[in-house]
């Protein structure tokens, strides 16, 4: 999808002023959070499955060549089939060339982010071949023709109603009369409709939440079934992944996984974790005769060794999302592109381009709770203010922002200049609002008082009653 | 230059270093024999296997799987027979073919229909064995092969797992090295047991056996697919709302046989 990340300012003012998705994200808002906090407590070593998650990682990161050189020999060694792909086109390239040896018609889909990234489906129509999407939030956004909005509930920003009128415009072929008034009635008549289409695709595509290099297996983590039906009812299963999904052993991705479900949706497993290695084997009564992995990169290999490797830790589990006040009120599609919230603000820039979706790592509070709830600790604010030092390097800021920052810090750079200044600044205005305590509007700061009203500063500023406190302690002045 | 090449040079190049070196080659070989396991939480590591296999039904029970413990193999078709009567479920299943599920006494309940192979559109129950269950999370460990194909633990709306209390083990560790031990072993699998009633899905799978593979199956290999399965189909999608039966199963049962317990 071609990014709007630049409009993200009109995007999110547009977001706020969508009742629909401020419903819809108020439920999020305490749903995630709590469900996460609740799994966490049950659980004493979470905290010790963090530092090892983390510590994987790096290792794997560090050894990225190796292990997947040793991924490839095992997926290999199994008779399934490994293609790499150094962007976009090319991995778009590769599933069509599979997809059309087999003659394929129509692919069903399993979730998959990279899929999204490489604009998969809309290749797939271009090509002649029809896409069906079968996890149900999946399902619901390609019926309505927009992306996902987060990155493991894709239609999170929609209510129940958007998705019955989606259903009655897609599923003409029912009772008009139906109704179709709670989440039961609306999740039967999915499985219904979708039940066909896994029996007669030809190729299933699903991702991967992890490629182990040790075994050359493939692993993903669902609770609805689709990516299994996905992956064992066609002839044919691929698998569309980015290259830092290596793990290296079965019992390194065990702890990435007690970190995953929890940190995601505070289950204690997902209801589904499903290994895949090969195609079928002699004697087997099902499964996919062929098995191939199209392994991205992107842009990936350049992010390792650099101030923004620690992303590529990231195990997508939306935590960073579902905890974030930013996306909270502007929703995932004010981001303009796949990946939303803190993440996204991290990884977009680097995938898409800092001049695009420099905005990203602007809109942050640096509140922190990101990194807090991250399950491999990724230093998600420290990367974004070097977005920002390298939007600022490379004068992509406006110049009113640019002359601003610099005024300041030629003034910060000066203590007694700046405290004199700031010492007049809030005499004045503690005397201009001595009467409402506040201020309805002040020059330069509509941005603030726009929204809200700006408490005028009461009696002295903190420095200077520091600086006397520390005279009275008897403590020498700095 | 190949993409390959491109890419492992790439990540080289990044990492600002060329191909490995032998003896760090061979280290990170190790790292991958040993597989050594990290941290394990004690919930289910502390237990003895009592507690397990206790802690394996909580677990399971807290995400609507049911549950129901019978004495022996003679139990088993009782057991089933009241689940599907009390779930208002026609007395008819697909099982799988694998021989452990042979010795079954089915014929004390001749009303039961059973078709063993793999699960078409129209099968509603399934009954299988599993590899394992895994205490901590209350989760099920089934792999595919001939006598274990893998539509049945998803195509039909409800499906009916076998559980000795002697396989339950206490982490996601304990089932990798079951996996392990079989590839290794790889036992040549025995064909699928026939039966004049198991349709057209077993009769393309069998169409296939003798057929052309399109690779040996190597020693060491996992088998194709490996279900961890923690409760029935779920989605949230849709106002956050929990519903069951997604896409997958509606109802997960579990019939757990108290055999003699297992030997660590």
């Amino acid at each position: 999808m071609e990014p709007t990340s630049h409009s993200f300012p009109a995007n999110a003012r547009a977001g706020l002023a969508d009742p629909i998705l401020q419903t819809a994200l108020g439920l999020a808002r305490t749903g995630f959070p709590m469900r996460r906090a609740q799994a966490i407590a049950r659980l004493p070593e979470f905290e010790a499955l963090r530092e090892q998650g983390r510590a994987i990682k790096d290792h794997t990161l560090a050894n990225l060549d190796f292990y997947l050189e040793r991924y490839e020999q095992n997926v290999t060694g199994a008779g399934g089939h490994v293609h790499w792909a150094r962007d976009a086109v090319e991995a778009r390239a590769a599933i069509l060339d599979i997809c059309r040896a087999a003659g394929a018609k129509t692919v069903t889909k399993g979730k998959s982010m990279v899929a999204e990234e490489i604009a998969l489906n809309d290749h797939l129509e271009a090509n002649g071949i029809t896409p069906v999407e079968t996890d149900l939030g999946e399902y619901i956004i390609q019926l309505r023709h927009e992306p996902p909005s987060h990155i493991i509930a894709p239609a999170i920003h929609l209510m129940k109603e958007q998705v019955a009128d989606a259903f009655r415009a897609a599923h003409t072929e029912l009772d008009p009369a139906r109704p179709l008034i709670d989440p039961r009635a609306l999740c039967d008549e999915a499985r219904t409709v979708l039940r066909p289409r896994f029996l007669a695709a030809d190729v299933g595509i699903t991702g991967a939440n992890f490629l182990v290099a040790e075994t050359g297996s493939s692993i993903i983590v669902t609770n609805e079934g689709n990516g299994d039906l996905t992956q064992i009812l066609p002839r044919i299963h691929i698998v569309i992944t980015g290259i830092e999904k290596i793990v290296p052993t079965l019992e390194d991705a065990a702890t990435l996984l007690r970190l995953l479900a929890r940190s995601a949706t505070g289950q204690e497993f997902s209801s589904y974790t499903t290994l895949s290695t090969g195609p079928r084997r002699p004697g087997d009564l099902d499964g996919p005769a062929e098995y191939h992995v199209v392994l991205l990169d992107n842009g990936r290999s350049a992010l390792l060794g650099g101030e923004f490797q620690d992303m590529l830790r990231c195990l997508r589990c939306a935590a960073c999302l579902n905890h974030c006040p930013v996306y909270a009120a502007v929703g995932g599609h004010a981001y303009g592109w796949v990946y939303p919230g803190p993440m996204g603000a991290v990884l977009t820039p680097a995938l898409v381009g800092i001049g695009e979706a420099g905005h990203l790592p602007n809109a942050s509070t640096f509140c922190g709770r990101c990194e807090s709830v991250c399950p491999v600790k990724i230093p998600l604010p420290r990367m974004m203010r070097h977005w920002r030092e390298r939007e600022f390097a490379q004068r992509l800021s406006p110049p009113v922002y640019r002359s601003g920052l610099h005024l300041w810090a030629w003034v910060a750079q000066r203590p007694a200049l700046y405290h004199a200044l700031t010492g007049i600044m809030s005499r004045v205005l503690g005397w201009a609002g001595l009467y409402r305590g506040r201020f309805r509007s002040l020059p330069l700061a509509a941005g603030w008082t726009a929204v809200r009203d700006m408490p005028a500063p009461q009696g002295r500023s903190f420095q200077s009653l520091w600086a006397e406190q520390q005279r009275r302690r008897g403590a020498p002045r700095r | 230059m190949t993409a390959r090449d491109d890419i492992l040079g790439g990540i080289r190049r990044s990492l600002r270093r060329g191909p490995l070196p032998a003896d760090k080659t061979a280290a990170l070989t190790a790292r991958l024999a040993a597989h050594r396991r990290n941290l394990v939480p004690a919930r289910a590591a502390a237990l003895d296997h009592g507690g397990r296999v206790d802690l394996f039904v909580a677990m399971a029970e807290e995400v609507q799987t049911t549950v129901a413990r019978v004495a022996s193999d003679r139990d088993i078709p009782a057991e089933v027979a009241r689940y599907l009567a009390a779930e208002n479920l026609p007395a008819e299943l697909v099982a799988a073919p694998d021989a452990s599920l042979d010795a079954i006494p089915w014929n004390t309940r001749p009303l039961l229909q059973i078709r063993r192979g793999r699960a078409e559109a129209h099968d509603a129950v399934s009954l299988t064995p599993c590899l394992a269950a895994v205490a901590e999370t209350g989760t099920l460990m089934l792999a595919s092969g001939p006598g274990t194909p893998t539509t049945l633990n998803f195509l039909p709306d409800t499906h009916i797992v076998l559980l000795r209390a002697s396989q339950v083990v206490a982490g996601y560790e304990d089932g990798w090295d079951l996996l392990r031990t079989r590839a290794a072993s790889n036992p040549s699998p025995a064909p699928p047991i026939p039966s004049p009633a198991s349709g057209r899905g077993l009769g393309r799978g069998q169409a296939e056996e003798g057929g052309s593979p399109q690779h040996a199956d190597r020693t060491g290999a996992l088998p194709r697919t490996v279900n961890l399965i923690t409760g029935p189909s779920r989605t949230g999608d849709i106002e956050q709302r929990i519903q069951l039966g997604a896409h997958g199963p509606r109802r997960l049962h579990v019939v757990l046989v108290e055999d003699a317990p297992h030997q660590d």
